[in-house]
């Protein structure tokens, strides 16, 4: 969706009818249909796919990354994806989870 | 010597989405980096190049997680980008011209070295775009876009890096084209994620001057673990810039590199390197 015109034009008319066409489990399906970002992250989006589906929905920049923070602190650490794939990783999300998020 | 010029430079979507979120003390840093992109693309022109391949590291613009080349170069008429919002990137959608007939040369050549794939159809996004931005605003001079995975592991060694790299050199120099090669990569920084901003300066610094340097061996040396740890999944994309390097064969001159703008979510580097003979 992020790189065809054409499937974001059927997306912002109809979410179910494209999203029908993928295996999606019922958690991903709601991340996606209701542009949880935080959930998506924690679910293992990569932050190049997450990034340009925020700028689809048109969230700010900051809001983009306080959304990532918050869907940790709500949803519990990166589950799968690259930022889930090491032990240090999954200790710096839970770290991230106590100071309430960091970076720029 | 139809390779006539070999550099790199950073790319993020924040060098030119996010220019006006700048503070104001780091305008002036800001405005620097932007006039040694000025200077690369004058030394790019200067050189007689008359086609810019683009070593990136693109963003699932046009490889998923369906099928996920370790290197792949575009050998269509004309690319399209970028794939982002334009206004979000402050980049207007563009065809960009391509090199068909020297690009399928070029794949022809280094496909005795390299396993590499090739597309006739390319979407650029902020990897390529940005830096087309600064090195060719009007898009007058035709771009051979490439690809090496950086972003979905595993991802291709170090090592057969270098040989990428070497092999492009080997097809350019079978040209008669004058050809300019830039690598477009981060070097430590954790783009799109909750740690944007952060930057290993420390790190960036030393892999800097073993790029400079040539130190084949200790930029061979480095880990994906190592990388990963010290340096985040956008420290993958050291890879650009290592093709480039060997591409070159000579030293480096460092340009520019700071890491005073956060909001660019990147340290800003621009480099060249002396052409081998
Ligand atoms: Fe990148």
């Amino acid at each position: 969706m992020n790189r065809d015109d054409r499937t974001q034009k059927e997306f912002g008319r109809n979410k179910r009818q494209v999203l029908a066409a993928y295996d999606l489990t019922q958690e991903e399906y709601t991340a996606i249909e209701s542009g949880d970002i935080g959930l998506l992250y924690v679910l293992g989006v990569n932050g190049q796919i997450l990034m340009h589906y925020a700028a689809y929905l048109k969230i700010e920049w900051f809001d983009y990354l306080q959304a990532m923070r918050d869907g940790v602190s709500k949803y519990g650490p990166v589950r799968h994806g690259i930022y889930a794939m090491k032990e240090q990783n999954r200790k710096y999300a839970r770290v991230n989870q106590l100071r309430g998020g960091g970076g720029a | 010597m139809p390779l006539v010029y070999s550099g790199i430079l950073s790319h993020a979507p924040g060098i030119t989405g996010r220019s006006h979120m700048v503070e104001p003390d780091k305008e002036a840093t800001r405005d620097a980096f932007y006039g040694c992109l000025k200077r690369q693309r004058e030394a790019i022109r200067s050189s007689g190049a008359e086609v810019l391949v683009v070593v990136a590291a693109e963003h699932f613009a046009n490889f998923f997680m369906d099928n996920m080349p370790a290197y792949c170069m575009g050998i269509g008429a004309k690319h399209t980008g970028p794939i982002e919002d334009a206004q979000w990137l402050k980049i207007d959608k563009q065809i960009i011209q391509g090199a068909p007939e020297l690009a399928t040369r070029i794949v022809d050549l280094m496909l005795k070295n390299v396993d590499l794939a090739y597309s006739e159809e390319w979407q650029c996004d902020h990897g390529i775009m940005v830096p087309l931005n600064f090195l060719t605003p009007n898009y007058d001079l035709p771009i051979i876009p490439c690809n090496i995975n950086c972003q979905g592991p595993p991802l291709t060694p170090l090592n057969r890096v270098w040989n990428f790299g070497e092999a492009l050199r080997e097809a350019c120099d079978e040209q008669t084209e004058n050809i300019a090669i830039v690598g477009t990569g981060g070097i430590s920084h954790w783009p799109a994620t909750p740690d944007s901003g952060k930057i290993n300066e420390a790190w960036d610094k030393q892999f800097l001057e073993r790029l400079m340097s040539q130190n084949k061996e200790q930029l061979l040396s480095y880990s994906d673990d190592e990388v990963y740890a010290e340096a985040g999944q956008g420290g993958f994309e050291i890879r650009t810039l290592i093709a480039a390097a060997a591409a070159a064969g000579g030293r480096g001159t460092l340009q520019f590199y700071s890491a005073e703008l956060p909001i660019f979510a990147v340290g800003c580097t621009v480099a060249s390197f002396e052409i081998s003979s």
